[in-house]
C-alpha cells in the first residue's frame, strides 16, 4: 500500500444538470430537479415526482455516438464518465493502464421491461435486442468499450451504497498497482421496475422530498451518472499544465448493519461503523470533518437512523451536513458515484451544498442541515454517505492535497 | 503474505451439498438444463424463512454455512459475492406482476429480494455479521472480482477470514431467453457425451459456490489461493496464451510446476478451441481435467471450477469423470484454472498445496 490515491477529476449527470458547472448553477440558484415525468411511462406519472434527465435517449444518443436505442443506464453512464476523463486533461486513454468499475442496481431493466411486456403473451415474442444488455455488467462494458477501457472491469450492485464501493474496489486497484487509472461510479435510469418497487415500500413522497426535515414522508426517485476519475502518486504528479488533483480519497470503509434486508437498526449500527471506519482509515477524529454529504433520502427510516450515527459519533462537534438529494433525488446505484463527484468538488473549491426544502427540526437530532449554498470555505475533510437495502452502509472521505 | 482456503461449500448440480469429499457418483442428467441438487435447507435457515426465500438466496446461504462449517469459523470478518444474474425468480415474479397488473396492487417481497445484493446481505443478517459486504454482478467476472477483493482486503492486514463466493440462479423465463439466443445444444447430450460433441452451443447450469480465505492455515487447511486475474476481450488465443504465461511468472510458478490443468469446456465447439489450444500450444503433455459436464455453464460456473481444484489437492487425487486427458501426477502441487464465459471473459486461477 505504497501510494495515495488521487481525485484527478470528475463528471455527473443528473436531473439538475447535464455536467457538474450546470449542477453548481443549480446548488448556487436553489433549483431543485423535480418535476413530472416526461421520458418514463408509467401509470403514477400524475403521483409521484421524479428528478429525471432532462434530455431524450435520443438527445443523448447525440451526445455519445451510442445508439439511442440501448439502455437509458447506459448512455446516461457514457455522458458522465466521458466528462470525468476529459476533466483531468490526461489526453489518450489508450496511453494508460485503465480500470472502469462502474456501478449500477438494474442494468438494462429500461428496455428489459418493453421486453416482457411483449414476452409474457407469448414466449417466443419479444425483441432479443432489447433483453441483450439486461445484465448490470452489459451496461459497463457498453461504456468500456465505447471509450476504450479494457484492462480491468467490473461492476458492483449493493443497492443504494453501489457507487461508493466502486470507488473503494477501485481505489484498491490503484494501491495495488493494478492499473494506473480507474474510472470509478455508477449509474441508473429511472425504471417503472424501481419505481414500483419503492411505491410498494411506501417510501415515495407524493411532494418534493424534505431530507433531515421533521416532516419528511419519503423520496423522490432519480436519475443520472457520476464518476471519479481515481490515479496513484505517479499519475497525480505527472498531470499536464493547469492540472492538478482535486483531493485525495483518505478513507473509506463498508459495513453491515446486518438487522433488517431493507430497513435501517434505530441507532445506525451499519452507518455509525462505516464512518467510524473511513475517518480511521483517513487518520483523522470527528472534530477534523469539515462537511458531511448525507445519504439523506428523505424516508423517516434512514434519515433518523443516519442522523443517530452522526449524533453519537460527532457530539458535540457537529459539522455543516446536507443531503444534495434534495436537489437530484435518490438516484439509487448512481448516488454514490454523483456525490463523491460532489464531495470531492467540495473540497477543491471550498463550497457547502444546501439542503432544500428544510424547514422543521427533527426532534431527536441535535443538529440541522445547511440551508443556503455558500463558498470560501477550506475544506479539509469531506465526508460523504451512501446507505442501501441489504443493510450495505458506505462512507468515504476526500481530503486536502496536503498529507496529516 | 499467503491467502489459504480454509472452508468451502458447494451447491450444484452435484451432490456437493453434503460437504467433504468431491462425490464418487456422478449425478445423470440428460437435455441442456442442468438443475441443482440442493440439500435440506432447515438445517441452516428457519423454515418461515425457507418459504419466502429464492432458490439463489437459499443455495448461496447453503454454500456460506458449509464453508464456514469446514473452516470453524462462526463470523468472518467479510462477505463478498458475485452474481452475474442476481435474484433473477424475484426479479420475474415482480416484473411480471407488474406488467400484468398494470403496476397496480403490487406487494414489496419480491422487489426487496430482488436486489443483487440479497444474498450477501441475507448471510451478514444470519450471521449478525457487520464487516464490509460487497456484491460484484460482472457476467463472467463476477465470481473473479469477488475473489480480487477478499485478496486485496485480506492483504492489507485488517482482516483475517473472508467469506467470498458466487451464486447464479436458472429460471424457467431465463433458461427460455438465453435459448433464444442460441446458447444450448439441439441434439441430446449426457455428462459422458459433452466436452466430445464438436458441436455449437453448450448446457445450462446454475449453482453457489462460497470459499473461506484466511491469512492462517487452519488444522485442515490444504490450499492455498496464489493468485486471480481477469482479461477482457484478449485479441486472440496467441494472446491468452502470452497471458497466462505472464500470470504464471508473475507467482512464480514454472510451466513445469504445474500438476494439472482444468479448462473450462463446454462442449461449444469454437469456445473450446481456445482450451484445445492452450493446452496442446502452451501446455502440451499436462493432464487436463473439465468441469462444466458436471455443473453446467453459467457466468460464475469458474467458482465451481476452483471448487474442484481445491478438492483435488485437498484429497490428493481427481474423480475420474472429470479428467479429460492425461494421467493425474503422483503429487498435485499446483493448479491452474483457466476458464472463458461466452470467449469474452476470460480468468485464470492459481491454486497451490500447502
Amino acid at each position: 500500500m505504497h501510494s495515495d490515491v488521487w481525485i484527478a477529476g470528475g463528471g455527473v449527470i443528473c436531473g439538475i444538470g447535464n455536467n457538474l458547472s450546470e449542477c453548481m448553477t443549480a446548488f448556487k440558484h436553489m433549483e431543485p430537479g423535480m418535476a413530472h415525468m416526461q421520458y418514463l411511462h408509467s401509470v403514477h406519472r400524475h403521483t409521484f415526482p421524479v428528478v429525471e434527465v432532462k434530455a431524450s435517449n435520443e438527445m443523448l444518443a447525440g451526445w455519445t455516438g451510442m445508439s439511442a436505442k440501448l439502455s437509458r443506464t447506459a448512455l446516461l453512464s457514457r455522458v458522465a464518465a466521458e466528462e470525468a476523463w476529459q476533466s483531468t486533461g490526461l489526453g489518450d486513454i489508450r496511453k494508460f493502464r485503465v480500470g472502469f468499475i462502474s456501478a449500477n442496481t438494474v442494468g438494462g431493466m429500461d428496455k428489459t421491461e418493453d421486453f416482457f411486456a411483449e414476452y409474457l403473451q407469448d414466449n417466443s415474442a419479444g425483441q432479443l435486442s432489447q433483453v441483450i444488455h439486461h445484465e448490470c455488467g452489459a451496461i459497463t462494458e457498453l461504456v468500456a468499450d465505447a471509450m476504450g477501457i479494457r484492462h480491468h472491469i467490473s461492476t458492483i450492485s449493493t443497492a443504494c451504497s453501489s457507487g461508493a464501493n466502486a470507488l473503494m474496489y477501485g481505489a484498491r486497484l490503484i494501491k495495488n498497482n493494478m492499473v494506473d487509472v480507474v474510472i470509478a461510479g455508477g449509474t441508473d435510469a429511472l425504471t417503472r421496475f424501481t419505481l414500483n418497487g419503492f411505491n410498494t415500500l411506501m417510501i415515495l413522497d407524493q411532494a418534493a422530498c424534505r431530507p433531515f426535515d421533521d416532516t419528511r414522508t419519503g423520496l423522490n426517485l432519480g436519475e443520472g451518472a457520476g464518476y471519479v476519475v481515481l490515479v496513484s502518486d505517479a499519475l497525480a504528479a505527472e498531470m499536464p499544465a493547469g492540472k492538478t488533483p482535486w483531493c485525495r480519497l483518505s478513507g473509506f470503509a463498508n459495513a453491515n448493519d446486518a438487522y433488517h434486508q431493507t430497513a435501517s437498526s434505530p441507532d445506525g449500527t451499519g452507518n455509525f461503523l462505516a464512518m467510524k471506519g473511513a475517518m480511521d482509515m483517513s487518520g483523522i477524529k470527528p472534530e477534523d470533518v469539515s462537511y458531511i454529504n448525507l445519504h439523506g433520502t428523505g424516508t423517516q427510516n434512514n434519515d433518523a437512523a443516519e442522523g443517530s450515527a452522526i449524533a453519537r459519533l460527532f457530539e458535540p462537534h457537529y459539522p455543516p451536513v446536507s443531503s444534495t438529494k434534495s436537489f437530484t433525488g435518490h438516484t439509487l446505484g448512481a448516488s454514490g458515484g454523483i456525490e463523491a463527484v460532489f464531495s470531492a468538488w467540495a473540497v477543491k473549491e471550498g463550497v457547502i451544498y444546501p439542503n432544500a426544502n428544510f424547514t422543521k427540526q427533527m426532534k431527536e437530532l441535535p443538529f440541522a442541515p445547511v440551508t443556503a449554498f455558500s463558498s470560501g470555505h477550506q475544506l479539509q475533510h469531506v465526508m460523504s454517505n451512501s446507505f442501501g437495502f441489504g443493510g450495505n452502509c458506505s462512507s468515504l472521505i476526500f481530503s486536502k492535497s496536503a498529507q496529516l | 503474505m499467503n491467502i489459504y482456503i480454509q472452508g468451502t461449500g458447494c451447491v450444484s448440480a452435484q451432490e456437493t451439498s453434503k460437504g467433504g469429499a468431491f462425490p464418487e457418483d456422478i449425478l445423470p442428467w440428460e437435455g441442456p438444463r442442468l438443475k441443482a441438487s440442493e440439500p435440506d435447507y432447515k438445517q441452516w435457515i428457519d423454515v418461515k424463512l425457507i418459504r419466502r426465500m429464492s432458490r439463489v438466496i437459499k443455495m448461496g446461504v447453503a454454500a456460506a454455512q458449509l464453508g464456514l462449517q469446514e473452516a470453524g469459523v462462526q463470523k468472518p470478518d467479510a462477505i463478498i459475492t458475485g452474481t452475474a444474474y442476481g435474484c433473477l425468480d424475484d426479479t420475474g415474479v415482480f416484473l411480471s406482476k407488474m406488467i400484468n397488473q398494470q403496476e397496480e396492487m403490487l406487494t414489496p417481497t419480491a422487489f426487496i429480494q430482488s436486489t443483487h445484493n440479497t444474498v450477501a446481505g441475507q448471510i451478514a443478517l444470519m450471521l449478525g455479521c457487520h464487516g464490509y459486504n460487497n456484491t460484484f454482478v460482472h457476467k463472467g467476472f463476477s465470481f473473479e472480482s469477488a475473489l480480487l477483493d477478499a485478496v486485496m482486503i485480506l492483504r492489507e492486514g485488517q482482516s483475517s477470514t473472508i467469506l467470498a463466493g458466487a451464486m447464479d440462479e436458472l429460471t424457467n423465463h431465463s433458461f427460455n431467453i438465453l435459448s433464444r439466443f442460441d446458447l444450448y445444444k439441439k441434439e441430446p447430450v449426457t455428462p459422458d457425451t459433452l466436452l466430445n460433441s464438436h458441436t455449437h452451443g453448450t448446457v445450462a447450469g446454475e449453482g453457489a459456490t462460497c470459499f473461506v480465505l484466511g491469512t492462517e492455515k487452519g488444522a485442515n487447511t490444504k490450499v492455498k489461493l496464489a493468485g486471480v486475474t481477469t482479461l477482457y476481450k484478449p485479441g486472440g488465443k496467441a494472446e491468452i496464451s502470452a497471458d497466462i504465461a505472464a500470470f504464471l511468472a508473475a507467482h512464480q510458478c514454472s510451466e513445469e510446476e504445474v500438476s494439472l490443468v482444468i479448462t473450462g469446456r463446454n462442449g461449444d465447439a469454437s469456445g473450446d478451441e481456445w482450451y484445445e489450444y492452450v493446452e496442446t500450444q502452451l501446455l502440451p503433455g499436462k493432464p487436463v481435467a473439465c468441469f462444466k459436464h458436471l455443473c453446467g455453464e453459467y457466468p460464475t460456473a469458474a467458482a465451481f471450477g476452483m471448487w474442484m481444484g481445491a478438492k483435488i489437492i485437498a484429497a490428493q487425487q481427481a474423480p475420474a469423470a472429470a479428467l479429460f486427458k492425461g494421467h493425474l501426477p503422483g503429487e498435485v502441487r499446483k493448479i491452474l484454472i483457466y476458464n472463458h464465459y461466452k470467449q469474452t471473459h476470460h480468468s485464470l486461477i492459481l491454486l497451490t498445496a500447502c
